[in-house]
């Protein structure tokens, strides 16, 4: 029997990375900058969005909650009055552990776009997934807490390398635990040199001014086109 | 653990180009970076492939090794351990050379007719959308089983 050859040559996720663009375009056609918030679970995503996303000045937010199942954070979100779209990967997409292109594609008519400026799609609690899978982002933020360990960005170096800013949550513990903030700084420099941090507890507030300034810069940044 | 979403992948894009014929070998082209554990993705893949076209298909891997280039001083390196700053002017201005890649390079088909007549049947249901258009075939022989 003889086998023939079929040349492919193609990235595997193409096919993921073509819907992310489809995606794109339609928030570049909305004039809304869009952010892939991802972290693994319990780092702190919901509660900080719980503290930095209410009343930013001239920026109407809107959350897209991916979640495996329940919609106990988007609860949590729309009880401060801001629109929370869910999206559960559970029912229709087999229990995913991150979100993908698709995904939000099926979300997007369900969601404010002539009625917000930034949209936060927080993605399912996970390390390693959701970097692999861009969903038509502008940027992305990760989080990362000082429960988790220094040498995280060693191991999971995708994700660090992925974003543009990672946020350094519950720094409130620093006094009560053995953490060397230095070093998890050291660590993600050698990942991603350069890469922005910001220092924050999502219980004292603290930081999180300085997180609420990026985000309006991020909102303020060129769009690509904002037709109408 | 994100081989299942990766063999997911490998999968629909196998299924794409195969135009419904029978695959028993798929070759992947895989960076070091994108830190994929073969024996992980050949176990979900097996799953995975089910009643698909590469059902009881292999997974060969070439994989790609990590380099780096410093823009500025234009020094390329080999990377073992993620770390990313030049280590000739300590610089940050990096990119990555070689080691991200995760490609599908090629599938092999099974034929039991002369090269040439190969019976295209229609693309199966379910196929994603996307580019369809980098696909070359060649009527290679590869050495009979």
């Amino acid at each position: 029997m003889h086998r023939t050859k079929v040349k492919v040559v193609e990235e595997a996720l193409d096919a993921n990375n073509t819907i992310a663009q489809a995606n794109r375009a339609d928030f570049d056609r909305a004039g809304v900058k869009v952010v892939n918030f991802m972290s693994a679970p319990g780092a702190g995503k919901t509660t900080l969005l719980e503290r930095a996303v209410v009343d930013l000045p001239g920026v109407r937010v809107g959350v897209l909650e991916g979640d495996v199942q329940g919609s106990m954070d988007a609860d949590r979100l729309a009880s401060l009055h801001i629109p929370v779209t869910q999206l559960n990967t559970d029912p229709s997409f087999g229990g995913e552990c991150h979100l993908d292109a698709n995904m939000v594609r099926s979300a997007i008519p369900a969601l404010p776009l002539d009625d917000i400026d930034l949209l936060i799609i927080e993605n399912v609690g996970n390390l390693v997934c959701p970097a692999e899978f861009k969903v038509g982002e502008d940027t992305r933020i990760m989080v990362t807490s000082v429960t988790e360990g220094e040498e995280k960005p060693l191991k999971y170096p995708l994700m660090f390398r992925a974003c543009e800013l990672v946020l350094i949550n519950k720094i409130d513990l620093l006094p009560h635990i053995d953490f060397d903030v230095e070093r998890l700084l050291y660590n993600i420099d050698q990942v991603h040199p350069d890469v922005e941090t910001i220092l924050v507890s999502a219980r004292t507030g603290e930081g999180i001014e300085s997180w609420r300034e990026w985000l309006l810069r991020l909102a303020a940044r060129e769009g690509a086109v904002a037709a109408g | 653990m994100h081989e299942l979403s990766l063999s997911s992948a490998v999968v629909n894009t196998v299924v794409k180009h195969a135009k419904g014929r029978r695959v028993e070998v798929v070759n992947l082209r895989i960076g070091r970076l994108r830190q994929v554990v073969p024996e992980t993705l050949d176990f979900y893949f097996n799953f995975v492939a089910r009643d698909t076209v590469c059902d009881g298909a292999e997974l060969k891997y070439e994989i790609i090794d990590a380099r780096l280039r410093c823009k500025p001083c234009d020094e390329e390196w080999s990377i073992e351990i993620p770390a990313f700053r030049c280590p000739t002017c300590g610089g940050s201005d990096v990119e990555v050379a070689s080691g991200n890649e995760f490609e599908v390079d090629s599938l092999e088909i099974g034929e039991d007719r002369p090269e040439g007549d190969l019976p295209l049947r229609d693309r199966p249901e379910g196929d994603l959308a996307g580019p369809q258009d980098s696909e070359q075939e060649e009527a290679e022989c590869i050495a009979p089983r």
